[in-house]
């Protein structure tokens, strides 16, 4: 752990996902923060209201918005494990709320200090002591929300980079999406299928044959996980944040 | 305008296609690398766009004005203009100009909004000959279909579909069956040249009014405009009221991003500008010459959330750019205009109820607002309809029950933390014996879905916040 503390309060903003399916996602997140000086606390909370927005349910995401920003507005940063939800607060709360009312400005101060982790790591803390271990030939999968209402293309590359033994693959068609689309890949099971079939495609023809695919979305990786694994395709799924904190635990729907 | 309000059937009618898949898997290969290609050779590219937009907006801020301006153009280089409220009146003043020629046979070229108010279909009944002189349009016009794609009708029929088509059409020589694409060219173009030459009436669409000059702008690959409106002694162009643009400088700016834009052209291989009827010494052009300006809906996106919808150029470089048009194709949209653009437009010109699933039927990828020329946030207007969907209970009454239940947990996390652990303990059990291999192939109710085509890891006993307060705990102990 780095010596040097750095001020600023972060607040982990864990995502469902990651609470519910991927702890080891989340407990990697702690560890990049620490490693790069901060303190970070994790403020009991629930879904930043992202189901409810897409769904169109306005009213109820409002109110979840609220609760959130209850829960994170005394940090000076609030991280998120994933770029569709801290797209969530950084590019929708404040459009959620009448312009010129208190909400308003608290949502627009609370997107202000919210970050997707690497984007985080990377812009805002400038961190480059990644030390971490991975044998593997890896393949970074774009989330769309990371990569287009936020602009995060480089820092995970930038970060994975700095991984040992980390051989990151070029991957084709890496802007197109994967057909999670949160409850999209329910409602419309057979259209995200075949998406998830393209995109599987693509993976099984990078330069070195991948044996990891990672990403900054836990939805994304669910997904082609549980794709993958139905197809007996064995290429491990893990959060990026797990390979750039060195994990040593097993990958999603793997045995000890 | 119709709406065939089963999608899913539709999806599962596309998905099946194998015609289909075919060739939008070219297409997803091809378009997107155009587009990228045409306009990454452009200084700034950025600013192009921005001109495109700006040219539009400004147009649809003083829409009512250059309209009138338009018009009296017109009527200044001796054509005459139709004000029509809807698809109906539309129809009906074209049919009336065709009778009071005396016309039988009518060439047109392509325009969706022709296919919006189905004026094919119209003037069929009131017992004229139209013949559609876009090859792609007179490929489906013989196959009795709609097009698939705004720019590319007959995206999804095969060579040999086009091949059995002209067989049972045209009467040919047996001897000699056609099997090239080129053949195939050489007997539509023979087929069509006499039409041209037969056609009392020609029609066209307009890909832009000039409210200045009076022009309409059309831009073909295939010179059939061009041959449609010089060989008649009648041109009616029949065209959305949101085509007009300002200047002949606005009209220039989205002559250069269009092209680009939908087929990673610099310029299409005709662009033409009408200005009226023949006047005195001209070599030719039709004796009249009507401008048919059709609202069916438009105007009503004004002053609304969706009027940046109406900045659309129909380039549909958003869905050559879908990937969820890639996968399903255009006709699973169930109307005239499929894709993103489709999924906001639908709903305006169709009805919402009927058309409920098209804005659902999105990711939020984001790829289509990013490549639009002209700006369009077209998944936030998707977000638009599904927030009216959601106000007026057009969605199933369990997902605004799942809803409104996952709002009230998130607002109280410690509800939300028991409840999302008993579920988690459900699922713990559900899985049995799967539990000792970490996969699920089964899921309940809303795992559905899920588990039609993917396994789901099993889920871990305690969740992150669970195992981060043991954690605190022990540290404090």
């Amino acid at each position: 752990m780095s010596e040097v503390k750095r001020p600023g309060r972060v607040g982990l903003l864990v995502t469902c996902l990651v609470d519910q399916f991927r702890p080891e996602a989340g407990f990697a997140a702690v560890r990049l923060l620490e490693e790069a000086g901060y303190a970070v606390e994790v403020p009991l909370q629930g879904c930043c209201g992202q189901p409810n927005f897409n769904a169109g349910d306005n009213a109820g995401a409002r109110a979840m918005a609220r609760r959130v920003i209850d829960i994170f507005e005394d940090f000076d940063y609030i991280v998120v494990p994933s770029g569709s939800c801290a797209a969530m607060l950084r590019m929708h709360y404040p459009g959620l709320f009448v312009p010129g009312s208190a909400d308003h400005s608290r949502a627009a101060s609370l997107a202000g200090r919210t970050w997707e982790l690497t984007a985080f790591l990377h812009d805002v803390a400038g961190f480059t002591a990644i030390d971490a271990h991975f044998d593997g030939a890896v393949v970074l999968h774009d989330s769309c929300s990371a990569l287009r209402e936020l602009n995060v293309r480089e820092q995970p590359r930038a970060l994975l980079a700095q991984v040992r033994g980390c051989r990151v693959q070029a991957l084709a068609g890496s802007d197109v999406c994967c057909g999670f689309g949160g409850l999209f890949c329910v409602k419309y099971p057979d259209i995200s299928n075949r998406m998830a079939e393209k995109k599987i495609a693509d993976l099984l023809t990078t330069g070195e044959a991948a044996d990891t695919l990672v990403s900054t979305d836990l939805g994304c990786l669910l997904h082609l996980a549980g794709k993958l694994h139905r197809d007996g395709v064995a290429i491990d799924v893990r959060h990026i944040a797990e390979l750039l904190a060195g994990t040593t635990d097993p990958a999603a729907g793997r045995k000890e | 305008m119709k709406v065939n309000s089963d999608f899913p059937g539709l999806v599962a009618r596309g998905m099946r296609d194998p015609v289909l898949r075919a060739s939008l898997n070219a297409m997803e290969a091809s378009r997107p690398y155009m587009y990228k290609l045409a306009f990454d050779e452009l200084d700034d590219a950025g600013a192009l766009k921005a001109a495109a937009t700006a040219a539009r907006r400004r147009s649809l801020a003083g829409l009512g004005g250059y309209l009138e301006a338009f018009e009296r153009n017109v009527v200044a280089n001796g054509g005459q203009v139709h004000w029509a409220a809807d698809a109906e009146e539309a129809n009906a003043i074209v049919a009336r100009i065709c009778r009071a020629r005396g016309a039988r046979r009518v060439t047109k070229s392509k325009s969706m909004v022709t296919e919006e108010i189905e004026l094919l279909q119209a003037l069929e009944s009131a017992g004229l000959e139209v013949t559609e002189t876009d090859l792609g349009e007179y490929i489906i016009q013989l196959r009795g279909e709609t097009p698939s794609h705004i720019t590319a009708p007959a995206l999804h029929v095969s060579l040999q579909q086009v091949i059995d088509a002209f067989n049972e059409h045209h009467h040919l020589d047996r001897e000699h069956p056609l099997t090239t694409a080129d053949e195939l060219l050489t007997e539509a173009r023979a087929v069509l040249r006499e039409k041209f030459l037969d056609a009392d009436v020609g029609i066209t669409g307009a890909n832009f009014l000039i409210a200045e000059t009076g022009g309409v702008v059309v831009v073909t690959n295939e010179g059939n405009a061009d041959l449609t409106t010089a060989l008649t002694q009648t041109h009616i162009v029949v065209t959305g009221i949101e085509k007009v643009v300002a200047t002949l400088e606005d009209a220039e700016v989205l002559l250069r991003i269009l092209p680009r834009a939908a087929v990673g052209q610099r310029l299409t291989n005709y662009t033409s500008f009408f200005h009226g009827p023949r006047r005195p010494g001209d070599a030719d052009g039709p004796e009249e010459f009507h401008v048919v300006l059709v609202d069916n809906g438009r105007s009503a996106m004004l002053g609304t959330e969706f009027e940046d919808m109406l900045r659309c150029i129909r380039c549909a470089a958003c869905l050559n750019h879908c990937p969820v048009y890639t996968a399903i194709g255009g006709h699973a949209y169930g109307a005239v205009y499929p894709g993103p653009m489709g999924a906001v437009l639908t709903p305006q010109l169709a009805g919402l109820a009927g058309s409920a699933h098209l804005p659902n039927a999105s990711t939020f990828c984001g790829r289509c607002a990013e490549v639009c020329p002209v700006g369009i946030p077209l998944p936030k207007l998707m977000r638009h309809w599904r927030a009216r969907e959601f106000a007026q209970h057009l969605r199933p009454a369990g997902e605004r029950r799942g809803m409104r239940l996952w709002s009230s947990l998130s607002r109280h996390p410690v509800l939300y933390g028991l409840a999302t652990q008993v579920a988690r303990r459900f699922l713990r059990w559900y899985a049995g014996r799967a539990l000792a291999t970490g996969w699920m192939r089964h899921l309940p109710w809303a795992g559905i879905g899920w588990a039609r085509h993917r396994d789901l890891p099993v889920p871990p006993a305690a969740s992150f916040q669970q195992q981060w307060a043991q954690r605190a705990k022990a540290k404090h102990r």
